[in-house]
């Protein structure tokens, strides 16, 4: 152990100099929570009573602290802290812009209500084997993804919450849930590799990882350096973990063998962390080379969003349905990103923003459903709408979320993106949104019309847990909390359109995000 | 696997192990070792423990469950994060601090505790899943 005294070098140049404000560890308490919260799980693991409080109330630390910081980046823009004091780029930088502090937010609000459902989902034995540890460890590797302003940090988290995820996906053992994760974590490892070795060579390059130096230095090596090739690898590992054509194929297989608020978490969660990534890449990293791959993206869109809603509509189980909807949710983020212009970036992300909240909202409600009708298949539940008609009208308005129509939260993205498509002269791509829109309510309207509307199933199934369906009271609950926020978006928009715009603005012109990481005229 | 010889020497090797391990854990800020590979040497001397004389003896020996262990030193290393928290510094800042003992003046570091607490996470995770596989493989 060396003395400090001893040490004759002078590390005073190389550190941030002045104090950090306590306002300013907002930017690390979403990350930095949900990890304390996890290792003292782990810690009292056979205490399976103490879990679902501990693991609510760091989540629920973790959700506010994300609000403030969102509420903090919005009125007075990038929040940015460089660990151990070193400047950057040489210490890692977090750094919280409007996007990735609105999707930090939705992200612990899912997580959050996905705790209080789990209290009815994840038995004694379920929580024994860690879930909620591994909730909040993948809870920490997602917020971690969106908060960090580092390249190498992004994929560290990346491998945080996959690693959690397939915790979460085995968690029970049966033979197709080791099915669904064999294949899940094969393809994302692979994933995962391209955008290591991708991220190897963007360092060669440029000699940094901080993605506001890369940013910065970006202009300068585009004459000489392999950008497009980065872009393009970048292009194939966020696309494959956001599920987009023709890279979708884990996400069906997998997403509905695990429990349904595993399914729920994973569908609301992680493929947005993919987009996430395309956004922060392509717009801000290589906004050039966007430029020249986005026809590519586009028709990557069009094939996500037709094709997924296809699969939906050839399925007869609701998990794979939703799954099926998931993907094409994708596509339509997708074609913003292909459009590349303010509006359609925009309208982009408040879709991100919707599809957090929708898609765990429908997988939460194929759990109720299953529990109210005893099965998830469409040929074997019938006559919901009798014996549950609140259910019914909560189903009612998810659907009409996720197909967009009004008065919920997809309306205004879709009519965004359409606007936007038409405004680019891409009439193709809008005309994609609004088929796969169409073929969206065909495909849920049928989980409606036979599960909810249909007085009798042919088949009758056996009821064995027909008594298992505690508390009901709770799991409406955990629905309407999701539910509500989606009608908000739909009913009252201006906030968030505001906040999506912002987060588009700052995506699309990096200034403010670079000046926070390399103040003007202070050090390098 | 069970022979005497093995048998006789696998406690004297394990505790050399693991002693061994916690030096090489402290002579890793400024010297090769650390957390990482000191608790590698721990994990596996509790694995040659475990091949000796079954997985029972070392549950008991190590009485907290090892993924208890590695909650703790995941704990410990983010909490060693927030210590910078009171001197107004950003999070993992080291800090470092001098303490007058026996006359002997012992410097800390936020850095020692943060590699103790990797130290834990790893002995913790490895010893779980070594002494799990040799659990499956006497059924």
């Amino acid at each position: 152990m060396a003395a400090p005294g001893a040490t004759s070098i002078d590390t005073a140049a190389a550190h941030i100099a002045g104090a950090t404000a306590l306002a300013d560890w907002l930017v690390i308490a979403p990350v930095a929570l949900p990890i304390l919260g996890g290792a003292l799980l782990l810690m009292v693991r056979h205490r399976t009573r103490v879990h679902a409080v501990l693991a609510f109330l760091f989540l629920f630390a973790s959700f506010l602290s994300s609000a403030f910081l969102l509420a903090r980046v919005v009125s007075e823009g990038p929040l940015v802290m460089t660990m151990g004091r070193w400047l950057p780029p040489f210490g890692i930088t977090f750094n919280a812009d409007v996007l990735g502090a609105t999707f930090a937010t939705a992200a612990t609000f899912v997580a959050t209500v996905a705790a209080v459902f789990a209290l009815r989902d994840i038995n004694v034995t379920g929580r024994r084997y860690g879930f909620y540890s591994f909730l909040l460890l993948m809870v920490a590797g997602v917020d971690g993804a969106f908060l960090t302003g580092d390249i190498f940090n992004l994929y560290v988290w990346f491998e945080v919450f996959v690693i959690s995820s397939f915790g979460l996906l085995v968690l029970g053992s049966e033979r197709r849930q080791i099915d669904g994760a064999t294949k899940y974590a094969v393809l994302n490892l692979v994933a995962t590799t391209v955008f290591l070795i991708t991220t190897g060579m963007l360092y060669g390059t440029f000699g940094t990882l901080n993605m506001a130096d890369i940013a910065r230095k970006a202009e300068g090596l585009r004459e000489t350096g392999p950008l497009m090739t980065i872009a393009t690898l970048y292009l194939l590992a966020f696309g494959m973990k956001a599920a987009a054509f023709p890279l979708n194929y884990w996400l069906p297989a997998s997403y509905h063998t695990p429990r349904i608020v595993t399914s729920a978490l994973f569908g609301g969660l992680l493929t947005k962390v993919g987009i996430y990534a395309l956004l922060r890449t392509m717009m801000t990293l290589f906004p050039v080379e966007r430029e020249v791959l986005s026809g590519l993206i586009g028709w990557i869109a069009v094939a996500t969003m037709l094709l997924g809603i296809l699969g939906a509509l050839a399925q007869s189980d609701v998990r794979r349905i939703i799954g099926f909807v998931v993907i094409s949710g994708i596509g339509v983020m997708l074609s913003g990103l292909a459009l590349g212009t303010p509006l359609g970036v925009t309208g982009t992300i408040l879709y991100a923003v919707h599809s957090i909240l929708v898609m765990t909202a429908l997988y939460l409600l194929a759990g109720l459903m299953h529990e109210a009708g005893g099965s998830y298949s469409l040929h074997e539940t019938a006559g919901l709408y009798r014996s549950h008609p609140l259910l019914a009208a909560m189903a009612l308005l998810l659907v009409l979320a996720a197909a967009g129509l009004p008065p919920l939260s997809g309306l205004w993205p879709k009519v965004m993106l359409v606007k936007a498509s038409i405004e680019s002269g891409a009439w193709w791509l809008a005309s994609a949104i609004l088929v796969s829109s169409i073929l969206t309510v065909i495909a849920l309207g049928r989980v409606f019309a036979l599960s909810f509307w249909r007085m009798d199933a042919g088949e009758t199934v056996e009821r064995t847990d027909a008594e298992r369906a505690i508390s009901p009271g709770a799991g409406y609950g955990v629905l309407a909390a999701l539910i509500v926020p989606a009608i908000a978006i739909g009913v009252y928009p201006e906030p968030f359109l505001r906040l999506a715009a912002a987060a588009a603005a700052g995506l699309a012109d990096p200034a403010s995000y670079l000046d926070a990481v390399f103040p003007p005229g202070g050090g390098s | 696997m069970r022979t005497v010889i093995f048998r006789t020497t696998a406690p004297y090797l394990t505790s050399l192990m693991v002693l061994f391990s916690v030096f090489v854990l402290l002579r890793g800020h400024n010297e090769p070792g650390g957390g990482f590979i000191g608790g590698l040497i721990a994990a596996s001397a509790f694995a040659i423990y475990g091949i000796a004389c079954g997985v029972a003896p070392v549950r008991r020996a190590l009485y907290f469950h090892p993924m208890g262990l590695a909650g703790f030193g995941l704990f410990l290393s983010a909490m060693s994060g927030f210590v910078s928290l009171a001197k107004g510094v950003p999070f993992l800042t080291g800090i470092w601090t001098s303490v007058n003992l026996f006359g002997v003046s012992l410097d800390l570091s936020t850095i020692l505790f943060f590699d103790i607490g990797v130290y834990f996470v790893v002995v913790g995770s490895i010893t779980s899943i070594a002494l799990a596989l040799e659990e499956r493989e006497r059924d």
